[in-house]
């Protein structure tokens, strides 16, 4: 804030431009903060397929990664607190997604696709209630070189074909 | 059949609506008054027509009508009669209902006041609030039906139709779904309706804000008229906020309490314009400048208000909130575009009648410091807005990543979001500058302030302050950021404080008892003061977030029984766990824990997990012991099945978190204080009329 002392007040001309002055700086640092935030803080979606197209370019940069969990690969060691698992490709695309009959369906189609490419998971932490069979999981965290992917803490995402707005057919204004 | 009452009174209601609109504006062209007075009684009707509807859904859950869908997607069996009746606003086309409800109630509110001297607002905030109503109206009877019901065909498909179809049977599941276990704390049960009163009372402010733009009128006449109306959108949407915090810290066990989840900051959007408007209009009325400022930050705060709820209620957006997903999104997008064109074109229009009636002349005077809470306040909505649509920017900018280099890791064209590191770290600086202001504000002279007058005012509470400063650094704290944001806290707290006594004092000097002089200064400026003990309230809450942001600890573990875990000076043994079945369809898993300081028993904790049948989710209950201290939160995570020998917790010490709620207290206390009318005075007319302006911070 500037110090400047006015006892008196200052002809107009001069006291518009401090005033766009201080209004412009304002401005500049909250597109600063925004910039180094952005930068910062910005992870990348990426599907499974998408992230084994970029191979080693892949490995070690933040990412988020979202798949159908494979309920029989789920393994956790409450021990050290160690969760694996495995996820499948799903597109990315919601709007095919629900073009194409919802969450639940596409969920279902990619866990029963043994031609689909699949990504192996590791996350320590709290077991998350919701992991299961046929949900979808959001990781967020780091490909590792060994091919598994690093989800970070609090980086574990889940979200169920949602169960209180069953899709039954002909919803929605059929009267 | 109640369900076709309910439908009904809602189809009428839209009618109405619409009607409202039409002949409110053949009034105000025709400039005939009976053509307003009708479209007046339309939109009154709304109300008692909308409660019928609210009602028969009501009865509808209570009495578990299962043929309904929504009663069959948000109730069931085991459900308590209180969670049947709240379920209204438990799904979506349900809490629309209850949206348009609370509308059409503070439309009617509105409608019954004394309009003698605002007849030329009057058709306009009629259209306003008429056409807001149509909108969630239409949404309901053409999108989102709770009236609707399930038929059964010959062959046995079910689908969903308002009345029988021919050749159909009713179909009445056995059981319904009911409302998702995360939904059912009281917390969840009053954070919706706070919520929505906050966001639908703004409607009033930015209703009389156009009307005054359409009829040309420059004074702050509208501003006067709906102060109380914008503090209450104001205290409910506050009040919501932090009771959709406490609920994430006791029901979503991950020991915090905002997570910047693109729906909280949805509704916290209105809630920063709508900061920005209650503290910029004071300079409107004070001095008659900000005018633009105003009329733009309550076109804004509608625009969110409305954003607020389609980000709430599309589903485009998927977070923790993804309960509610529909295709309803284009309808409110279309409406928030339009709305948001025609306001700003008003607004243009209007631009030069709207000069302010002084110039600005000095940096520190208490406009220029109002001003720059102004940028600050949307800076931060630049700052939450950016991150909402990043995902959305991101993927759809490659091309000028491409075109501008330095940018390219921004703009990649590849989807990306942005999590809670992106909005602390370029909110952060904003919300000290912020604080900061806060304390200096106070103590600024309008019209020109030195650096002199400022210091003269300032530089008692900031010495002590200062040593406050060194008690936190001979206390052993060493961190530069929370000793930075520490010292702001106590620097404002010191300078409110100051304010307070220095007002009772002088009225010491008149020979009224301390206590008598206190209680007088706020009762004669309930608004200047009730505006300190928000202050107040706001930095018990940034201690409180300092607290659990910069020192939180946590650990985890898996104790066998009698075994122990440590953290900080606390530690944790495992002793039993029980498991059993309670009458509404839950098992639990309860776990006894006893926890110690330095070595000594000091409490027992049940974290648990509550496994609900019907729906097949898990609930992870943390087992919580709360100082004014810290917060000792224990999250039971897995354990040994059947003989129980050892079990997994997450144990998080949360320094100071109570403070948050504690001030958010105080904040309430402030807001009601703030907007209590004055019985004392005389009322605001005859003020006026006497040619005396009230004395206003």
């Amino acid at each position: 804030m500037s110090s400047t002392s006015l006892a008196q007040p200052l002809p107009t001309g001069l006291g518009n431009k401090k005033f766009i002055i201080g209004g412009l700086l304002i401005l500049a640092a909250v597109v600063y903060l925004i910039v180094t935030s952005t930068a910062a803080g910005a992870q990348f979606f990426f599907t499974i397929d998408e992230l084994n197209q970029r191979g080693a370019d892949a490995v070690g940069k933040p990412a988020r990664v979202a798949g159908a969990v494979l309920g029989d690969t789920i393994e956790y060691d409450p021990e050290t607190l160690t969760l694996t698992f495995t996820m499948v490709h799903m597109p990315a695309d919601t709007r095919l997604i629900n073009d194409d009959g919802g969450l639940a369906k596409a969920l279902h189609a990619a866990v029963n696709d043994p031609t689909r490419s699949r990504m192996q998971v590791q996350y320590i932490g709290v077991k998350p209630d919701l992991l299961a069979h046929e949900v979808e999981a959001i990781v967020a965290g780091k490909l590792g070189a060994d091919g598994v992917f690093y989800a970070d803490e609090n980086g574990l995402l889940l979200r169920c074909p949602t169960r209180y707005e069953e899709a039954l057919p002909g919803q929605a204004g059929d009267y | 059949m109640i369900a076709d009452l309910g439908f009904f009174a809602l189809l009428i209601a839209f009618l109405l609506a619409l009607y409202a609109c039409a002949a409110a504006a053949v009034g105000s062209r025709r400039r005939e008054q009976r053509w307003v007075s009708s479209a007046r009684s339309a939109i009154i009707l709304g109300f008692p027509l909308l409660t019928i509807a609210c009602a028969s859904l009501v009865y509808s859950l209570a009495n578990l009508d299962f043929q309904m869908q929504y009663v069959s997607q948000v109730t069931s069996h085991s459900m308590p009669m209180y969670l049947r009746v709240t379920a209204l606003w438990g799904g979506q086309a349900g809490s629309l209902l209850f949206w348009a409800w609370l509308m059409a109630a503070f439309t009617f509110a509105v409608m019954l006041r004394e309009w003698r001297r605002d007849r030329d607002l009057e058709p306009w905030v009629i259209i306003v609030t008429a056409a807001t109503l149509a909108f969630f109206l239409a949404l309901i009877l053409f999108f989102e039906n709770p009236f609707l019901r399930y038929w059964q065909g010959i062959t046995g498909t079910v689908w969903t139709a308002m009345w029988q179809p021919t050749g159909a049977q009713p179909y009445i599941p056995i059981d319904g779904n009911g409302l998702n276990p995360l939904l059912r704390h009281p917390g969840m049960i009053i954070h919706p309706p706070m919520l929505y009163i906050g966001f639908v009372a703004f409607v009033v402010p930015f209703a009389f804000a156009i009307g005054a733009l359409v009829t040309g009128r420059s004074d702050d006449r509208w501003i006067r008229v709906t102060r109380r109306w914008t503090l209450i959108a104001w205290l409910f949407l506050s009040l919501g906020l932090i009771l959709g915090s406490r609920w994430a810290y006791d029901v979503l066990g991950w020991g915090g309490y905002w997570g910047w989840d693109p729906v909280e900051i949805a509704a916290f959007m209105p809630w920063l314009t709508g900061t920005a408007f209650l503290h910029s209009v004071m300079i409107q009325e004070k001095r008659g400048m900000f005018k633009h400022w105003n009329m733009l930050l309550i076109i804004l705060t509608y625009c969110l208000v409305i954003f607020g709820t389609f980000l709430t209620r599309s589903g485009v957006l998927s977070s923790v909130h993804a309960f509610a997903q529909s295709a309803i999104g284009p309808m409110f997008f279309g409406f928030i575009a339009l709305t948001f064109g025609v306001s700003l074109a008003l607004l243009s229009k209007r631009w030069a009648t709207l000069k302010s009636e002084v110039e600005m002349t000095s940096l520190l005077s208490r406009e220029s410091l109002f001003l720059i809470n102004n940028l600050l306040f949307m800076g931060i909505l630049v700052i939450c807005f950016w991150g909402v649509v990043f995902p959305i920017v991101s993927e759809a900018s490659g091309g000028i990543g491409r075109a501008i280099p330095a940018l390219a890791h921004i703009f990649t064209g590849q989807r990306a979001t942005v999590g809670p590191i992106f909005y602390e770290s370029a909110t952060g600086p904003l919300w000290a500058a912020l604080l900061l202001l806060m304390g200096i504000a106070p103590l600024s002279a309008w019209r020109a302030s030195t650096a002199r007058t400022l210091g003269r005012a300032i530089w008692k509470p900031f010495l002590i302050s200062l040593v406050v400063l060194a008690g936190l650094l001979v206390g052993g704290m060493r961190q530069p950021l929370a000793l930075l944001a520490l010292w702001i806290c106590a620097f404002v707290l010191l300078v409110t404080v100051y304010e307070f006594w220095r007002g009772a004092r002088a009225r010491t000097n008149r020979g009224e008892n301390f206590l008598q002089a206190f209680w007088r200064l706020v009762a004669r400026n309930r608004r200047r003061y009730g505006g300190y003990i928000i202050h107040i309230g706001v930095i018990l809450i940034a201690v409180g977030v300092i607290g659990i942001e910069l020192f939180q600890q946590e650990t985890q573990g898996s104790l066998a029984v009698g075994e122990r875990m440590h953290l900080g000076s606390y530690s944790i043994e495992y002793e039993s766990l029980a498991e059993f079945e309670t009458p509404d369809g839950r098992l639990v898993d309860r776990a006894v824990v006893n926890v110690f300081k330095d070595g000594q028993p000091l409490t027992q904790l049940y974290p648990r997990r509550d496994f609900y049948y019907e729906s097949q989710q898990a609930m992870t209950i943390p087992g919580l012991r709360s100082t004014l201290e810290d917060d000792i939160y224990i999250l039971l995570v897995d354990w040994e099945p059947v003989s129980a020998s050892s079990a997994t917790f997450k144990m998080y010490v949360n320094p100071l978190v109570n403070w948050i709620w504690l001030g958010g207290f105080v904040f309430i206390f402030g807001t009601l204080v703030a907007s209590w009318p004055e019985a004392d005075a005389l009322p605001q007319r005859s003020r006026a009329r006497l040619g005396g302006t009230p004395e206003r911070a």
